[in-house]
């Protein structure tokens, strides 16, 4: 009888998380967790000022306090050839500061010691004297004619611009806005925010010199790129560097980068010959490691009166903070913001960006995002409203005229992307639907004329997920693509390892039902590993919606390629040849007599106990998967609200999604991933941004100030499926971790906009806080650009 | 380790020293000699190694240190070790029994209330706090009385939903206390 796929926990079946297990029983092993012997423990002293050069640094009181092992300034770094280190962006990042500091919050000095308290002391107990410079506080700043140098320490830097980058077609985009009936124009703000997981970041360096090797436990969704570039940095032999990352307590983009305290714990425990641990506090987290988005966006879009969309033109200007520390693949210097546009279909686009340097922490890593996505999207479906509005179309009917058709795959995007498959149409009208669209638009008018403001919000998009194909992308030259390794053994019971690293996605659960999938081993028989690499095969790791597509798809082919051999096993114990076998779930027969068979498990046996002449024994592969293009899910968010005039304040009233990411793995395990996501949307329209005053002073460095929404703010969702296989990948599955986050804020901010329609407001920078709303309504005007922040 | 904490004899002698301190963690007599400045979370994770209790901010925001403190959710993280001498605390380690799961931690697995994992011992215990004391919450119940618990990774739905589960398995269990609570 044949299997049945969901039973054994395969593709589809909402399987119960194996992680779990420790999890509620408060068994996890995150980095703080692990104790090793003879631990000292380490702590940062950072400055307190954004721009400042450095007088002196006097470090002797941390010594008088007895337990205090160790305390290292910039210039011990710097005698070791450690001052600077490469960063992912082809940049430099200051491990300690020497010369002068470039953010508040950056790392000054360490002290290591018996415990963290006593470290605590003796960063208190370290003088430095500062003379302050003139800060930068954003992209304006940096160009003005009397902006200081902020990479003064870099020869051929004369300013404070990063880069500058174009993309598309600037004649072809000309020519459609020559031909355009009517302009539309949109200038906005997606303010710097903190992926912010509930752990921050952390290391435990131990260094063995009687073996030679260092091992090093680290918060890091990218275990081996993190081998590689210790390698680097602290010249040591890479097959000397064991990192492993443990249980993650989340990640969200924020654990990609190297950080200054890694490498610092490193270099205490080779001077020190004992382990160091540093666990990073919360406001070290938010002040000094990878945030996202700070992005000013500028856009026109060429239109015909009929509402056909003629060509797109953006301009980004992107705030890195001091270091370009972004992980982004090489070629794209602002990520993946020119997928923008992806969904629709647009001859002509343009986009020029420009890169600067502030005095802020680095940032423009990839928040729940691939690669700029996030920001790419929200203008995109910002633009879209603010075009239906000047052509005074139906925000639906505009989408729905200018979606890429289903027949029309793959799709090149005016970019230059190649959109794999969609049914952008359904999944808008499964949202409409769901909503209940015509009804709302009426409800909307009855409630305006007793003075109430209700709005909807749409926002559709199709965005790249799964970096990718070899030839495009790769991180300082490292191409990324993905692995997995598989051994059976001979009762059948497998072990699977990977190159990526669950944070939360639950790869232990979901890659053991593609393996079910394609071997009709139970789930339950396969145990996943991640994030050791001493064990794991090379991966460049978790991020950008990329294990799916990615490794998810490496266990596919290394699933196949074990298939592959059993199969020559089979044909061997059924003593018939290879081409008179058939496969189903889990069991090879011979075609002609159905009922003689063997199963998977009895190869598995057969490979260690009695294998055909001339073949190797044993049952175990890899794979390295390559992907021959990104996968391309579709997202139809819709959200309405209610803004109450008098005080600014929205409520939401009911959030739709529909989300088609291909063949799901494990629907439960997807929804939650939506749900998350949405959540993310929802606190970024809403509430959750960083900012700085005009000293530079990082607002928003705690979660008192850093404001992150409850299960009490949160509101429900209402989830729908349309599901159009990916074609390119092995099981037909696409990248999912992310798609709510990047499409889902402009739902909300489409949503207060639309209340806000007839009173002249175009625009509110996210995040849409009380005061901003209601001097939009009350003052008819938009509110845009950084938040201000009132200090004393 | 230093003089941080250094764990001792359990004793009848009520003449303790300022620096000792004697908890019932988890339903089981645990002393230690502390520094006064240590916070209760670390007793708790490093001092008797129940790592389950996890700390995620520096502000008392976050929850993910919350264990029950006397029978009520409080933040680890903010409370002295000599503060709970005396006193009876229970963290996520003295949920489940040797056999059998919490009803609270069943309801996390199925309802898929966790991802990362590392929030999930505070909201149990948020939750626990709130099932002992009113068995048939609504869901507003359940969200209000975890708005002190932040996660990041699940969007709270389901982990409501998890809680309402388990305040069903045990309504079911003993129906008599579903009456009760303090209403
Ligand atoms: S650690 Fe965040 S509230 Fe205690
Ligand atoms: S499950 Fe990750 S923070 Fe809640």
């Amino acid at each position: 009888m044949t299997l049945d796929e969901v039973k054994i926990g395969g593709l589809g079946a909402s399987r119960r998380r194996v992680e779990d297990n420790r999890f509620i029983r408060g068994k996890g092993n995150y980095v703080d967790d692990v104790v090793l012997p003879g631990m000292l423990h380490m702590e940062i002293v950072r400055s307190p000022l954004a721009h400042a050069r450095i007088k002196k640094i006097d470090i002797s009181g941390a010594y008088k306090i007895p337990g205090v092992r160790l305390v290292m300034t910039g210039e011990m770094m710097a005698a070791r050839n450690l001052g600077w280190m490469p960063t992912l962006s082809y940049d430099t990042q200051a491990i300690l500061a020497t010369d002068k500091v470039r953010f508040q919050g950056q790392e000054v000095a360490c002290v290591i010691a018996d415990d963290p308290y006593i470290a605590r002391d003796g960063c208190e107990a370290i003088v430095i004297e500062y003379e302050p410079l003139q800060p930068v506080v954003n992209p304006m700043q940096a160009v003005a004619p009397d902006a200081p140098l902020i990479r003064d320490d870099k020869v051929n830097q004369t300013d404070n611009i990063v880069f500058d980058w174009e993309v598309g077609d600037v004649i072809g985009t000309d020519q459609a806005f020559a031909e355009a009936d009517v302009v539309s124009e949109i200038d906005m703000h997606y303010p710097r925010s903190h992926p912010s997981p509930i752990e921050a970041c952390g290391s435990i360096a131990d260094y063995d010199r009687s073996t030679s090797k260092l091992t090093v436990y680290m918060t890091t969704q990218a275990p081996h790129i993190i081998r590689a570039a210790v390698s680097l940095v602290a010249e040591l032999p890479e097959h000397m560097i064991r990192i492993i990352s443990p249980d993650l307590g989340g990640g969200f983009g924020n654990k990609v980068p190297v950080y200054p305290g890694y490498v610092m714990s490193i270099l205490a425990s080779i001077l020190l010959e004992q382990p160091v641990k540093w666990i990073e506090d919360k406001s070290g987290n938010l002040i000094s490691t990878g945030f996202g988005r700070d992005v000013y966006l500028k856009g026109q879009m060429a239109l015909r009166n009929d509402g056909k969309i003629l060509g797109v033109r953006m301009h980004t200007d992107s705030d890195h903070g001091a270091f370009f520390a972004d992980a982004q693949p090489s070629k794209f210097k602002i990520g993946l913001m020119h997928s923008a546009f992806a969904c629709y279909d647009i001859p002509n686009a343009h986009l020029t960006a420009r890169g600067y340097y502030t005095n802020k922490a680095p940032g423009g890593v990839a928040y729940r995002c691939s690669f700029r996505v996030t920001e790419a999207m929200f203008f995109q479906e910002r633009m879209v409203q603010a075009a239906a509005d000047d052509l005074g179309m139906d925000q639906a009917e505009f989408r729905r005229k200018n979606f890429v058709r289903d027949d029309d795959f793959p799709h090149r995007t005016p970019f230059g992307f190649l959109t794999d498959s969609g049914q952008y149409e359904k999944c808008l009208d499964v949202g409409l639907e769901a909503i209940g669209y015509d009804d709302f638009l009426k409800q909307k008018e009855e409630a305006a004329a007793r003075g109430r403001l209700l709005g909807i919000g749409i926002s559709t998009m199709t965005e790249p997920l799964g970096a990718g194909n070899s030839r495009e992308y790769d991180i300082l030259g490292i191409k990324m693509f993905d692995s997995a390794e598989l051994r059976v053994h001979m009762t059948g019971k497998a072990i699977l390892r990977t190159g990526a690293k669950t944070q939360g996605q639950g790869h232990e659960t979901t890659w053991a039902q593609i393996v079910a999938h394609e071997l009709g081993i139970p789930a339950e028989d396969v145990v996943v590993e991640e994030g050791d690499t001493d064990t794991a095969p090379f991966g460049m790791g978790t991020y950008a919606s990329r294990s799916t597509p990615v490794a998810g798809a490496a266990v596919s082919m290394v699933s196949r390629k074990i298939r592959a051999k059993s199969r020559k096993i089979a044909a061997h114990l059924l003593e018939v040849s290879e081409e008179d076998i058939d496969w189903e779930l889990g069991r090879f027969y011979v075609r002609s007599a159905p009922d003689r068979g063997v199963t998977i498990q009895e190869c598995a046996m057969a490979a260690y106990s009695n294998v055909p002449d001339g073949m190797e024994p044993g049952l175990e592969n890899n794979a390295y998967y390559d992907p021959p293009n990104l996968t391309w899910p579709f997202a139809c968010y819709i959200a309405t609200v209610e803004v109450d005039p008098l005080t600014g304040v929205w409520d939401v009233l009911r959030v739709v999604a529909v989300d088609d990411c291909g063949v799901r793995i494990n629907p439960m395990i997807v929804e939650g991933q939506i749900m998350g996501g949405l959540t993310e949307a929802y606190a970024m329209a809403n509430m959750q941004f960083i900012t700085f005053d005009a000293d530079g002073n990082c607002v928003g460095g705690n979660y008192m100030d850093y404001l992150l929404p409850t299960a009490w703010e949160t509101p429900g969702f209402e989830l729908h499926e349309v599901v159009t296989p990916c074609p390119h990948h092995p099981i037909g599955a696409k990248g999912i971790g992310e798609c709510a986050t990047v499409g889902g804020p402009a739902a909300f901010v489409n949503a207060v906009i639309d209340a806000l329609k007839g009173t002249g407001v175009r625009n509110i920078d996210m995040p849409l806080l009380p005061d901003r709303v209601y001097e939009a309504v009350t003052q008819h005007h938009d509110v845009s650009g950084a938040p201000p922040v009132k200090t004393d | 380790m230093t003089s941080l904490f250094e764990e001792v004899a359990p004793s009848e002698d009520d003449n303790i020293p300022v620096r000792r301190v004697e908890v019932r963690l988890n339903g089981e007599r645990r002393a230690a000699k502390v520094e006064p400045r240590l916070l209760l979370a670390h007793l708790i994770r490093q001092g008797f190694q129940l790592t389950g209790t996890h700390t995620g901010c520096d502000t008392t925001n976050c929850g993910a240190c919350t264990v029950l403190f006397d029978g009520e959710p409080v933040k680890s993280c903010t409370m002295l070790a000599v503060q709970a001498h005396g006193h009876e605390v229970t963290t996520v380690e003295g949920l489940a029994t040797a056999s059998e799961l919490h009803p609270i931690q069943e309801g996390f697995k199925d309802e898929h209330g966790l991802q990362c994992g590392f929030c999930t011992p505070g909201m149990m215990l948020a939750a626990k706090a709130l099932l002992d004391h009113n068995p048939n919450p609504t869901e507003d119940d359940v969200r209000w009385a975890l708005s002190g618990n932040l996660c990041r990774c699940t969007g709270y739905q389901n982990i409501v939903k998890a809680v309402l589960w388990a305040a069903e398995k045990l309504r079911d269990a003993d129906p008599g206390a579903a009456e009760g609570g303090d209403e």
